[in-house]
């Protein structure tokens, strides 16, 4: 689960972590508000999505104009960057072509930059540790740094046994090229971050950039914090910062229905059980000449209900032009599968062809209950028949 | 011979008297593996009421008087790091762990608690072990498998099934079966298991199914090269395939290792390494069982 930067700053100050003085708005008046109360020469305007790359990003209506993070020199101008942004739709690298629409805005003090750094924890899986990643390229993608500079980016894996030590500060502090007072205000730094890692189970803290000011502190001038989901049942209170706008309304229905469900942009619908297998199946549709309409994990759990709900989101799609179900059963068996895809087509009154494979536990039973059906189900033999005949039917279709 | 489980194995539960610990230990009896007992904490000195073996409190009560060596755990996900960390403890030789979405700072904890230990953990968030016609741990449907030649492992549940039919249907079978499971910070990963398909007179040749995400493919493909592909090495043909190759980058694709984040992590980068390495790359998810074929006729 994701957040937004004005969130995880809140957060993150409770843990110590040293972040600059801010308020969020919905208004541009709750902005200029907020600017006079900061005071100081300059606060920066900040539009919170939930996507990186927004200074460099342009807003849809205005291309030619500036991006989602902008310098306000007086109240007036922190109301007028607000009113550019709240309500506007800003495209950055991450969001993709359609944008996301900005619904608040950060207001924050200004800072006197001396460098830029980066820094951020997660759980490396080369070590199966917490490790903090920091490097001296800060505003930069770090993708692009680990490809193309390797040598720049610094690691400290740390031992669930024996937690945060002085040394890992000092390994990458040194390799940051920090000395005295800037040394021990990031040793603070970062070991309130691992601190918050661990209380609030995060999945991935990314602070790009870093700040080390011209009074030698260490801040964290922006802050993206990701959540654990599988790890949220033991942090209720951080559920209400979920921001539901933000999901793709297909993918938030399909969760209320605990369904694995991610929009892709193709034209055939698919339900499978696995998520290994639902990537396999997008991926043979490719090969086959089509494109995937979504990925959808149904689990192994599927009953009537839950294949109604699939069926349904994935209708919902009006790109989808033929569904591929792909079922291997084992603790799913393909009878109970069966019987929920046949009062299914029922309910929802399908339209678009729907080629439906059945393998494993149960399956001759799944199989006769499709053929004794009497609906127009196109029954496949393999993973590939089913691709081959999915495909088919898009293309008679079309 | 086969790979970690055998006709000896003798296999506990945890988790034994809950839905998911009762049905498929019912279904390993019926698969003819011996099932000797399981734990559930408050349950201790009684019988199970469907499968008639004994319900210790704790695993170490259950390894004492059973002589279990593999233990499988189908605890919920708040308390399975907890299950795992027991039988750790316990010295239980084999721990398969089937249980999906443990928190990940859970199994940081437990991947410590492994190094060093007497235990094997494989999982969690896995279908997990089978050996045909000898012994089957965890929830995968037995009988599509047929005792042969193709040790498997895999990062995915059911397209490990999926690789299970086409070897069967090819004629081939399994020797040996491992899920290794879809989280990012799990117990034996691919080398882990190469090493002993490489070192099984039974394994003639393996079938490695990856995914988006994370680099142990590329590690295992280098891993292969070394040990399997040189010269005077046992040089067992290797059929891959790596599911995800349509997955967006930065979308979290079910499991929660499939995240595609760096470069080097996509399906067409571990693709490419795979196959530098000498494993033949299967082009389709449905050719898994026809690649063995080729490859095996050189």
């Amino acid at each position: 689960m994701n957040i937004h930067e004005y969130q995880a700053k809140e957060l993150l100050r409770r843990y110590g972590v040293a972040v600059l003085d801010g308020h969020v708005a919905r208004t541009p008046e709750e902005a200029e508000a907020a600017a006079a109360g900061l005071g100081g020469p300059v606060t920066v305007v900040k539009a919170q999505i939930h996507a990186g790359g927004r200074g460099a990003g342009r807003f849809a209506d205005d291309p030619g104009g500036k991006g989602g993070v902008r310098l306000a020199k007086s109240p007036a101008e922190a109301k007028a960057a607000a009113a550019a942004m709240l309500g506007h739709t800003l495209v950055t690298k991450q969001t993709g072509p359609s944008g996301k629409v900005v619904n608040q805005v950060y207001v924050e003090a200004g800072c006197d930059i001396g460098r830029e750094l980066y820094l951020s924890l997660l759980i490396d899986r080369d070590t199966s540790r917490l490790t903090v990643i920091a490097s001296t390229e800060g505003g930069m993608e770090i993708e692009e740094v680990a490809a193309n500079h390797p040598e720049r980016i610094l690691r400290a894996a740390i031992d669930p046994a024996s937690g945060i030590s002085g040394f890992h500060c000092r390994k990458l502090g040194f390799g940051l090229g920090l000395k005295g007072a800037q040394l021990r205000s990031f040793e603070a730094f970062v070991t309130a971050m691992v601190r918050a890692f661990h209380e609030m189970d995060c999945a991935v803290i990314e602070v790009n950039p870093l700040v080390v000011t011209k009074a030698g502190e260490v801040v964290a001038l922006d802050a993206k914090v990701s959540f654990d989901d599988n790890a949220l049942y033991r942090h209720k209170e951080l559920e209400a910062l979920r921001d539901d706008t933000e999901m793709d309304p297909k993918e938030l229905d399909a969760a209320r229905h605990d369904l694995n469900y991610v929009a892709l942009d193709g034209e055939i619908g698919c339900m499978v059980n696995g998520a290994g297998l639902a990537m396999a199946t997008m991926d043979i549709i490719k090969l086959y000449g089509s494109s995937p309409a979504n990925f959808l994990d149904v689990g192994g759990t599927a009953n009537a209900a839950r294949v109604t709900e699939a069926f349904r989101i994935i209708t919902s799609d009006a790109n989808v032009k033929a569904i591929l179900v792909n079922i291997f059963g084992g603790i799913a068996k393909c009878d109970m599968i069966a019987e929920g895809i046949v009062a299914a087509t029922k309910t929802l009154h399908l339209t678009v062809p729907l080629v439906v494979r059945l393998e494993g536990t149960n399956v001759e039973l799944g199989k006769k209950i499709l053929a004794e059906s009497g609906l127009a189900i196109i029954p496949a033999e393999n993973l590939a028949d089913a691709a081959q005949k999915a495909v088919a039917a898009v293309k008679r279709a079309a | 011979m086969a790979v970690l489980v055998n006709e000896t194995t003798r296999v506990m539960t945890q988790g034994f008297t809950g839905a998911q610990g009762t049905f498929h230990a019912s279904q390993g009896i019926a698969y003819g593996s011996n099932y000797v007992g399981g734990v559930t904490p408050g349950k201790g000195g009684t019988l199970h009421p469907e499968l008639n073996l004994p319900v210790f409190d704790t695993v170490a009560e259950c390894r004492a008087a059973t002589d279990a060596d593999a233990s499988v755990i189908y605890v919920p996900a708040p308390f399975a790091a907890d299950a795992i960390l027991e039988a750790i403890d316990a010295e239980v030789p084999l721990v398969v762990c089937i249980t999906e979405g443990i928190p990940v700072l859970d199994m940081v904890r437990v991947k410590r608690a492994l190094a060093g230990s007497r235990s094997r953990l494989v999982g969690p968030n896995c279908p997990g072990v089978i050996t045909p016609d000898a012994c089957k741990i965890g929830i995968m449907p037995g009988h599509i498998h047929r005792r042969g030649s193709v040790g498997i492992v895999s990062r995915s549940g059911t397209l490990t099934y999926e690789a299970v039919a086409q070897t069967t249907a090819a004629g081939l079978g399994q020797s040996s079966c491992v899920g290794i499971g879809g989280d990012p910070v799990k117990g034996m990963d691919f080398i882990e298991v190469l090493e002993l398909f490489l070192a099984d007179p039974e394994t003639l040749s393996i079938v490695m199914i990856g995914e988006i995400g994370g680099q142990s493919e590329i590690q295992a493909a280098e891993y292969l090269k070394r040990e399997n592909f040189a010269p005077g090495k046992p040089g067992k043909p290797v059929v891959g395939f790596i599911a995800g190759a349509t997955a967006p980058p930065g979308r979290r694709m079910g499991h929660a290792g499939a995240v595609i984040s760096g470069g080097r992590d996509t399906a067409a980068a571990k693709m490419e390494a795979m196959a530098a390495c000498g494993i033949h790359v299967a082009d389709s998810p449905a050719a898994l069982g026809s690649t063995m074929v080729r490859a095996l006729r050189g």
